[in-house]
């Protein structure tokens, strides 16, 4: 029931924007995100953008598990 | 980046089973304490990835699941007074009250309503205004936060038939009742979404004042995989704390205006959950200045519930003390489709996560 996904805001209306999670497109309150643009991923969670995803913190993520792989193939 | 295949490259997934295999020296148990871990966890086949020493069980974070029967109860007692429209998340309508459940009321006539936002439901509220639209507030730190966005939004508008029937709960005061209560656990895998808003400090209390190591972790298999990994270290090196996993949606502070938000019109009271009991400071209803959107307080009813089905153990199992194969219920006749329990009901519970994705009877 927490479940959230990560949605791409196509246009911003005011406090409401419409975002686009594989290929449908939601409504989603941009209440509790400050600073959302067009284009950001948000992630989306029963009608509001609960959160901004951090590109910059999931690359990492995935550096992190490429250090992971590179150490069992040594 | 679609921050979702990126997760789920099995290339990836199976390089971080093989070093979870490397690490284990021991035995370990961990909680997923969010539903939406177990039925990514199931759904993604993890426990087949996992060498058999790592036991993974079910926790309490499956809103729907810690329900109790009096909540559903109260909703289709509402439901048949004059001139009221429940409005209504999908997931609770399925669940069985005493005798009967929100699907089955519907059917028969009620006018109840699926909505997928709070907001949906105020709009539902302006289009009716000779009618009383009571909205029913589930869900934890995740869910909340839009409740108390649509509760100020119709309090700005001033909206006089909106209300709210409010069953949110907290999840930090549950996961320390199934610590005291003796479950024995290696670790936490903590609700990513909870902590997108909380912070991942609201877990802090768990490796200080219980040693015990959590992870606040991602939805995707490689999310999930690596927290696990990241537990096993901490207990390996008897170094517990609290790690953030899923970096990219999680602070230490998490999503400050929701908090805000949240302690504005909420304020923290008892609350009851299924196979608990009633858990001190563990639930949320509207503060003074909003009591006028609570329908308990503006139309107060009794009612009279009867206990679940003495057999049912979904209790014990959102506690972590059983697991599904241990109910005599399980598949023999509490099925998805005709669930008696609430853990078969939600897409999330550990029942119905079990039944769909590795239970073969």
């Amino acid at each position: 029931m927490c479940l959230s996904i990560p949605a791409k805001i196509i246009s911003i209306d005011g406090s409401m924007a419409e975002v686009s999670a594989g290929g449908a497109i939601f409504n989603a309150g941009l209440h509790m995100i400050e600073d959302a643009k067009v284009g950001d991923y948000i992630l989306l969670h029963a009608g509001f953008a609960i959160q901004m995803i951090s590109e910059k913190e999931a690359e990492e993520t995935l550096r992190l598990f490429e250090e992971i792989n590179n150490s069992l193939d040594e | 980046m679609k921050y979702i295949d990126e997760f789920r490259n099995k290339n990836l997934v199976t390089k971080l089973a093989d070093q979870i295999h490397k690490s284990v020296i021991r035995d370990y148990t961990f909680m997923e304490v969010c539903g939406g871990h177990t039925s990514a966890i199931h759904r993604f086949g993890i426990p087949s990835l996992l060498p058999e020493n790592i036991r993974l069980i079910s926790g309490p974070g499956c809103p729907v699941c810690v329900t109790g029967t009096d909540f559903i109860d109260r909703a289709i007692a509402y439901s048949k007074m004059e001139d009221v429209i429940i409005t209504t998340f999908g997931d609770l309508i399925k669940v069985p009250g005493s005798s009967s459940s929100l699907e089955k009321e519907k059917a028969a006539g009620a006018n109840i309503r699926i909505v997928l936002s709070g907001l949906d439901a105020l709009e539902i509220a302006r289009l009716n205004s000779g009618k009383k639209i009571i909205f029913l507030g589930i869900g934890f730190e995740t869910t909340a936060p839009g409740s108390a966005v649509t509760i100020k939004q119709a309090a700005k508008e001033n909206i006089n038939n909106f209300f709210l029937l409010s069953t949110h709960k907290l999840m930090p005061p549950a996961m320390e009742a199934i610590i005291k209560d003796g479950a024995s656990l290696d670790g936490f895998i903590c609700p990513g979404h909870v902590a997108a808003i909380t912070g991942s400090s609201i877990f802090d209390f768990i490796p200080e004042r219980y040693n015990l190591g959590c992870v606040v972790t991602g939805f995707e298999p490689a999310d999930i995989l690596q927290s696990i990994l990241m537990l096993i270290k901490m207990v390996n090196q008897n170094t517990p704390k609290v790690e953030i996993q899923y970096n990219r949606a999680v602070t230490l502070c998490g999503n400050l205006i929701a908090q805000r938000c949240l302690s504005e019109v909420f304020e923290t009271c008892d609350a009851s959950w299924r196979g608990f009991g009633v858990i001190p400071l563990s639930g949320l209803k509207l503060r003074k200045d909003f009591e006028r959107f609570d329908i308990e307080k503006i139309l107060p009813l009794k009612i009279i519930f009867k206990e679940d089905n003495e057999l049912c153990i979904c209790g014990e199992i959102l506690r972590g003390l059983k697991t599904p194969e241990d109910c005599p219920l399980f598949s023999e006749i509490c099925f998805p489709e005709n669930p008696l329990g609430a853990c078969m009901v939600s897409n999330e519970g550990a029942c119905n996560s079990w039944y769909k994705y590795r239970f073969v009877k």
